[in-house]
């Protein structure tokens, strides 16, 4: 991130962070889901993907919104879904974006990442490309995201780097099971020459079923912090983890949560929300089919405009650690059953699991978002079989992908590569 | 580079795959190659860079967007920053 700041200090210090909580005109950090669409069936899906829904933008319409990107100068987009290679329209699209102004980073589990489709996206400099994997073996990916999964995207990587692809990503979620395999991951991604990105597990989507499974453990996120201050902006993390910055030095980035202020969702019917992981009636702005589409939205939508005010810290104001962690991710408060106001539930400080022992009788009345395209048959009925096992190799049936998460440094880095 | 080494007396521009998004703050910068971001935290600053046309001095620039002289230094530590990112190129 370069902020360039050619006035001495003003009276009172302008950090960028503190620009950015009035919003801005336009975006940095869009994720734009094309698809609910989806060949896997990953466990913690953030968009419950699977099915197709009838009402998905139309070439046109994609276009139209491609159009409306340009206008507003927002300078790229992530696309996600679901699968967004999936859509017989998708490398039209892409086509089409990087034509006119509008970068692309796609997530994709690799599907389609044939030899011949590595060398077309290796000779378009306006794409950038994050190969999904949630495990550095295939004992722990495939669990998580599906029967050959690991094979798939080792492929894709494979093929990619044989094209020459420059500055392709592996774009990992951190679970319990595979934060002790952080070195291996930066193995595979120097071995293909590619660069890691770590994410959060968000209790969103299918999200909500295997959290209590997946989330890292305390020391886990310890370990996790310690790893990413060693490795600095090496690699990338898409500011996922400012809530561990509360261990002490502030990771790399704005931390901030971004939501309706530099960060937004479009989902695959054009519905907008505050960020990638809020996929919520709560969070939902409008929809981009509606009159002044998506400028309108960002720019006036009374959600939007809400979250742009200054927000209390509520029950977190009094802890010192509130102005590197701001309280940590909305999204994960609210599908906890957290106020929003009130800690993070994987707080570092310990907060969060006291304010979850407070609710866990509310447990069956956590908010749910209505929107789920899963795969029928593909979530396992929870009852006689007690927890879903994700013991390593014993899941069988339930695959997987998210490839949702806020893509890119809407706050961190600012070195978008 | 340095801030040092800026020369305000010659012509730059803005490099040709860079895109200027004005804010209220300021602006966002993007370099479609580098993929880097960067943020005029002011108006005035972005006036200069937006001036920046490969053929006036980044001094005289500065003059037109109404920089006083005694902040010559300071703006071409800032055009420096913006140099060494390749947004901006020496004409």
């Amino acid at each position: 991130m370069t902020a360039v700041l050619p006035a001495p200090p003003p009276a009172k210090p302008q950090r960028l962070v503190d620009l950015f909580e009035y919003g801005l005109d336009a975006p940095i950090c869009l994720t734009w889901e094309l698809t609910y669409a989806c060949n896997l069936s990953c466990v913690h899906c953030l968009s419950s993907s699977g099915r197709r829904d009838p009402r998905e933008l139309t070439t046109d319409e994609a276009k139209a919104v491609i159009d409306e990107f340009q206008r507003m100068q927002i300078f790229y987009v992530n696309i996600g879904g679901g699968e967004p290679t999936v859509r017989s329209d998708f490398w039209e699209l892409l086509d089409y974006a990087t034509s006119h102004s509008v970068g692309v980073k796609f997530s994709t589990n690799g599907v389609k990442i044939s030899p011949e489709v590595a060398r077309r996206l290796a000779a378009n400099d306006y794409v950038d490309v994050q190969i999904s994997l949630d495990g550095a073996t295939a004992e722990v990916n495939d669990p998580i995201r599906g029967p050959k999964s690991y094979d798939t995207a080792l492929r894709a990587l494979q093929n990619l780097s044989d094209a020459g692809m420059k500055n392709f990503k592996i774009s990992v979620v951190c679970t319990r099971q595979n934060i002790p395999q952080l070195d291996e991951f930066k193995a595979i991604a120097d071995r293909y020459g590619a660069q890691l990105r770590l994410t959060r597990l968000r209790p969103s989507g299918r999200g909500a079923d295997v959290w209590d499974e997946l989330h890292p453990l305390p020391e886990q996120q310890k370990m996790l912090y310690d790893w990413l201050v060693a490795h600095g902006d090496g690699v990338l993390t898409g500011d996922s983890f400012f809530h561990l910055s509360a261990y002490g030095e502030a990771l790399p980035g704005l931390n901030l949560c971004g939501a309706g202020r530099v960060v937004c969702l479009i989902d695959p019917v054009g519905d907008v929300y505050a960020c990638p992981f809020a996929i919520h009636d709560d969070f939902k702005a409008g929809n981009v089919r509606s009159e002044g589409g998506f400028q309108r939205v960002w720019r006036e939508s009374e959600l939007f405009l809400k979250l742009r005010e200054p927000q209390s810290g509520g029950a977190c104001s009094s802890c010192a650690f509130f102005d590197t962690c701001k309280g940590g991710c909305m999204a994960a408060k609210f599908f906890t059953g957290l106020p929003l106001d009130g800690p993070d539930p994987e707080c570092v400080q310990g907060f969060g699991e006291a304010a979850l022992l407070k609710v866990k009788d509310q447990k069956n009345a956590l908010p749910r978002s209505a929107i789920d395209h899963t795969h029928q048959g593909a979530r396992e009925p929870k009852n006689a079989m007690g927890p879903i096992r994700l013991t390593l190799g014993r899941r069988q049936g339930t695959t997987a992908l998210a490839a949702a998460e806020c893509e890119e440094d809407p706050l961190a880095g600012f070195t978008v590569r | 580079m340095t801030a040092e080494a800026f020369d305000l007396d010659r012509a730059w521009a803005v490099h040709p795959r860079v895109s200027i998004r004005p804010e209220p703050f300021g602006a966002l910068v993007y370099h479609f190659e580098t993929r880097k971001l960067s943020f005029l935290k002011e108006r005035t600053l972005l006036a200069v860079v937006e001036g920046l046309d490969g053929v006036r001095t980044a001094r005289d620039v500065c003059r037109e967007a109404g920089v006083p002289e005694e902040q010559d230094a300071r703006y071409g530590r800032a055009l420096a920053t913006l140099a060494a990112s390749s947004m901006l190129v020496a004409a």
